[in-house]
């Protein structure tokens, strides 16, 4: 019998591993991800039913448990709207983590917090980096959805007090481990120290750099799983932590090089330091400010050859993408030459602006990813940037003062005409000022995203 | 030290699970477009409501009259099951948009 159930657990184990290969690939994502959930629902099953030395089962709080988590778990995922996947993402991401820190928990009660070397050192590191993953996530998620903002969450001297910190848990850890025993009052202060240290450890970093930091929040939860996978001696939690740990690493790489930046220069990096640079970049911001009316643009876009639409956030919040397409429609039957130009991180994470116009059934061969979209902004007539900021902001290029300098941006600068479609001169997600606005060949239509493309299509329709 | 090498030779196959499941983590992602770097973090992340299966694990030996265990159990439980299946639920709708597109 427990052979079969080995079976199972192999079984998982594959599934999980072609599962998570499959979800790299576009056209296979779909059928990774059924084949992932099935791994996940197969382990759970034989977790719920595999013989245990001493059973008590406790069958009523395992079944209430998956009832409650599975139906809150489900509606939530249902009811979010596609703009805040980012954040849900985090915040899930969060909760797993939590759970992480309760194993951890649990198992130091059901041992009275009595434990050999090797034993503490894995639940005390559990319990350390569940939380950290927890509170980290909770921080990544108020600055994604907007409830933190940085300005609030300044920590004087955040590397050193982040260093000091880890030193602390870590020594605390192996004092821990080597005494072999907690009292509650210690395991009180390192659970709270775990807690300080995943916000103070995320809060410092700059809103622009937090799809960065969920997706290294997201392998820290991997590893949890894993870890836990040792703690109660389950090959498939170690193997799957472990694939969800080491991929996550690669993954966060992928977008650090997507941004051009190091993961150091995220963690400890320019961007926290503020404040010093804000002043400098005053200078490059002189100019003066050209506004458009709704209907010279229409006009001037009917009789574009080539437009680039340049998404950004600002089009998720305003939900612009559906009647963005609408634009498209009109201008496409009109013989403009349309295409969409999207930064690798335009919106709050990577292949954010990708999802959310392939929910308004834009087609893949219109959107351009940086390098073709560099070609095609060189020899365009128009192109409407629908709320995205610092992605074409050309101080990444010119001012060597300037936070973002080095990040590869969508290059306007030989661009006939460049329009910003915008709510206000409040500067972007990562706080600075964008010299574009104040270009001789940029112009600016100050309103809602969807009401100025809204403007537009009505115009249109009477050209 | 002693300890140590005993935790090793007691936990070897777990060890060398974990070394080869590092290298695999590595190699499966290697090129991933960036279209896909949401969906797969989501995904990835809903692999971690593994996670889950430990509180089970753990409430199935717990006394059964040791109701703050029960109840931190129960709670790692749901929270593991809100991130296994919101999660994959969450990466099945962004695929899906995807998917949509490509039968047109």
């Amino acid at each position: 019998m427990t052979v079969f159930l080995d079976l199972i657990i192999f079984v998982s184990s594959i599934l999980l591993i072609v599962g998570l290969r499959k979800l790299s690939h576009p056209k296979s994502a779909n059928n990774g991800n059924v084949l992932a959930a099935i791994g996940v629902g197969l382990g759970v099953m034989l977790a719920i039913f595999y013989p245990l030395e001493t059973e008590n089962n406790n069958y009523l709080f395992i079944v209430l448990g998956i009832i409650i988590g599975g139906v809150i778990g489900l509606i939530s995922a249902k009811k979010v709207p596609m703009t805040a996947m980012p954040e849900m993402v985090s915040l899930f991401n969060g909760f797993g983590g939590f759970s992480a820190a309760l194993i951890s928990l649990i198992w130091l009660i059901n041992n009275n917090a009595i434990g050999g070397v090797s034993d503490m050192s894995v639940v005390l590191s559990n319990l350390f980096l569940g939380f950290v993953a927890f509170t980290g996530s909770m921080v990544a998620y108020g600055k994604l959805s907007g409830k933190l903002q940085d300005r609030h969450l300044q920590i004087p001297y955040a590397t050193v007090v982040n260093i000091i910190l880890l030193a602390v848990a870590i020594a605390m850890t192996i004092y821990f481990a080597y005494h072999g025993r907690l009292t509650t009052l210690e395991l009180s202060m390192f659970t709270v120290l775990s807690v300080i240290y995943g916000i103070t450890f995320v809060a410092p970093i700059g809103g622009a750099d937090m799809p960065v930091v969920i997706s290294l929040l997201n392998s820290l939860t991997g590893i949890t799983a894993a870890i836990s996978g040792i703690m109660t001696d389950n090959k498939l939690m170690l193997l799957g932590g472990v694939l969800v740990g080491s991929s996550g690493i690669i993954l966060t790489m992928l977008m650090c090089t997507a941004m051009n930046r190091t993961l150091v220069g995220v963690l400890f990096g320019s961007f926290t330091s503020s404040g010093a640079s804000s002043g400098a970049s005053g200078s490059a911001t002189e100019g003066t400010i050209k506004e458009i009316s709704v209907s010279d643009l229409a006009v001037q876009l009917a009789y574009s050859d080539r437009v680039a639409i340049i998404p950004g956030y600002g089009m998720a919040v305003a939900q612009a993408q559906k009647i963005t397409k609408d634009v498209e429609n009109l201008l496409v039957n009109k013989g403009v030459e349309l295409k969409y130009t999207i930064h690798p991180v335009a919106g709050r994470m990577p292949g954010h602006m990708n999802v959310l116009l392939a929910e308004a059934d834009v087609s893949y061969d219109k959107l351009l990813d940086l390098e073709e979209a560099n070609d095609f902004l060189a020899d365009t007539d128009v192109a409407i940037i629908v709320g995205a900021n610092d992605v074409v902001n050309p101080a990444a290029k010119e001012d060597p003062s300037s936070k973002i300098y080095g990040m590869p941006i969508l290059d306007l600068a030989k661009t006939k005409n460049v329009i910003v479609l915008k709510r206000s001169m409040n500067p972007g997600y990562a706080g600075i000022e964008n010299p574009l606005f104040f270009k001789p060949n940029t112009k600016m239509l100050f309103n809602d995203a969807k009401k100025s493309l809204e403007g537009i299509l009505s115009e249109l329709k009477e050209l | 030290m002693t300890e140590i090498i005993e935790f090793i030779s007691n936990n070897l196959n777990m060890i060398y699970i974990l070394a080869f499941a590092i290298f695999l983590g590595f190699e499966i992602i290697s090129k991933v477009p960036t279209i896909l770097h949401t969906p797969l973090m989501s995904g990835s992340n809903a692999i971690s409501g593994l996670i889950l299966i430990g509180a089970i694990l753990l409430i199935r030996v717990t006394p059964s009259d040791n109701y703050i265990t029960l109840i931190l159990g129960t709670c790692g439980i749901i929270f593991g099951t809100i991130n296994a299946f919101g999660g994959f639920a969450v990466t099945g709708r962004m695929l899906q948009m995807f998917n949509k597109k490509n039968k047109k």
